[in-house]
């Protein structure tokens, strides 16, 4: 259902500031949102005052360095830092990416604003609950269906066949496509979202897939597919340069061409 | 969706709608909707026409004047640029089921295309409307 407003215990009020060091050079300031489940209250916006010169050029750098050294308590996710676990995806200048390969110096404005994955419930700080993700992603059976025997040795796959998985093997489940969704905000219980539906695509296309018409049964749902709108926020942010949007459209065009 | 741990406090909800910087896409897409809806109210200008027509001279001339006022004149005007809009934004819709257009560069650049057609095509059948009457 579409609530443009926060919930009344989700609007987000002021935080502390924590000020840069005495004798700090340039100075960059982040905004990063803040909620303790073993606090009180609201939500806040806490600024930190950074020396730009103590930092790495990531957005993860900054965090990590706030943890480090001006903050401890701050809490995110974060693994690899190169942009492959898809831990660090959170909202960064109003729109979704990869804290370890997006550029503080890239945030337009003065300041850095950091969120949770948007339209998510928070368990604390940048830690959004992603079960909801992770069940839609399960509930596609993202895994080779098939019913002749099995071959002696790998199921083969010609080089034409590999090619057509292009551009959808390469997700990292980041969610950061399924969270910029308008649809997934307002539908997000019943539509399955960019990410599960690219993966969802990724199977259909697979040639060694024999379970391609149940796929197609399952997906054939006013809500599970067709939410989607063509909005475009999904390939808009993307941090992989993967395209949900087409994704979608692929399948909606398996699902005409299965009945003319 | 896990429960919270038991005891602890309900959750927030993260910002979204209001926190977003918007693409021009994410634009696009809304005002296909807004467009939509104002076309089905500028429907029921018509089907009051339509009535009017039907219900004599007198309350022709009265609904005209109606729309031939200021505020019934912006009216039409919304209405004109909701269906220029609406009609160019099925048009990207088409080409969309046609599987073209879904590069995120690309799918700007339609969208400022129905954007600026919707404003030019409805500035220009006016003009034609108002140097003709």
């Amino acid at each position: 259902m579409v609530e443009l407003t926060l919930p009344k215990n989700s609007t987000v009020g002021k935080g502390r500031h924590h000020p840069a060091p005495a004798g700090t050079k340039t100075v960059k300031r982040f905004r990063i949102y803040r909620w303790n489940p073993e606090g009180t209250g609201n939500p806040v916006w806490d600024t930190y005052d950074v020396d730009a010169d103590a930092m790495g050029p990531m957005v993860l750098d900054a965090l990590i360095h706030i943890k480090n050294d001006i903050d401890a308590t701050l809490t995110f996710r974060r693994s690899c830092r190169e942009g492959v676990c898809g831990s660090c995806a959170m909202n960064i200048g109003g729109r979704n990416t990869l804290a370890c390969t997006h550029g503080w110096e890239e945030v337009p404005g003065k300041e850095v604003v950091i969120s949770p994955l948007p339209h998510l419930p928070v368990i604390k700080d940048l830690v959004p609950d992603m079960a909801l993700f992770y069940a839609q992603y399960a509930s596609i059976e993202p895994w080779l269906h098939t019913t002749t025997p099995e071959p002696e040795r790998e199921w083969r796959q010609s080089e034409e066949d590999r090619a057509k998985l292009d551009g959808l093997y390469e997700c990292i489940l980041c969610a950061c496509c399924t969270t910029s969704c308008p649809s997934y905000w307002w539908n997000g219980e019943k539509y399955l979202g960019p990410a599960t539906l690219l993966q969802a695509r990724r199977w259909l296309v697979d040639s060694r897939d024999e379970a391609t018409g149940e796929r197609l049964d399952a997906l054939e749902d006013p809500f599970k597919l067709y939410r989607c709108h063509t909005i475009m926020n999904c390939a808009q942010v993307c941090p992989k340069g993967l395209n949900p949007a087409k994704a979608i459209g692929e399948i909606k065009a398996m699902l005409v061409e299965r009945v003319v | 969706m896990a429960d919270a741990t038991p005891g602890a406090r309900p959750r927030p909800l993260s910002p979204h709608v209001m926190h977003w910087r918007w693409h021009v896409t994410m634009a696009a897409s809304i005002l296909t909707r807004v467009t939509g809806v104002g076309s089905y109210i500028g429907l029921l200008l018509v089907a009051g026409w339509a009535l009017a027509l039907a219900s004599g001279p007198e309350a022709y001339d009265d609904y005209m004047g109606l729309l031939g006022s200021i505020p019934g004149q912006i009216l039409l005007f919304g209405f004109t640029l909701a269906v220029f809009y609406h009609l160019a934004a099925g048009v990207r819709h088409l080409m969309w089921d046609l599987g073209k257009g879904y590069l995120p560069s690309t799918a700007n650049a339609t969208a400022w295309v129905a954007i600026i057609f919707a404003l030019v095509a409805s500035v220009a059948v006016w003009a034609l409307y108002l140097l003709g009457s």
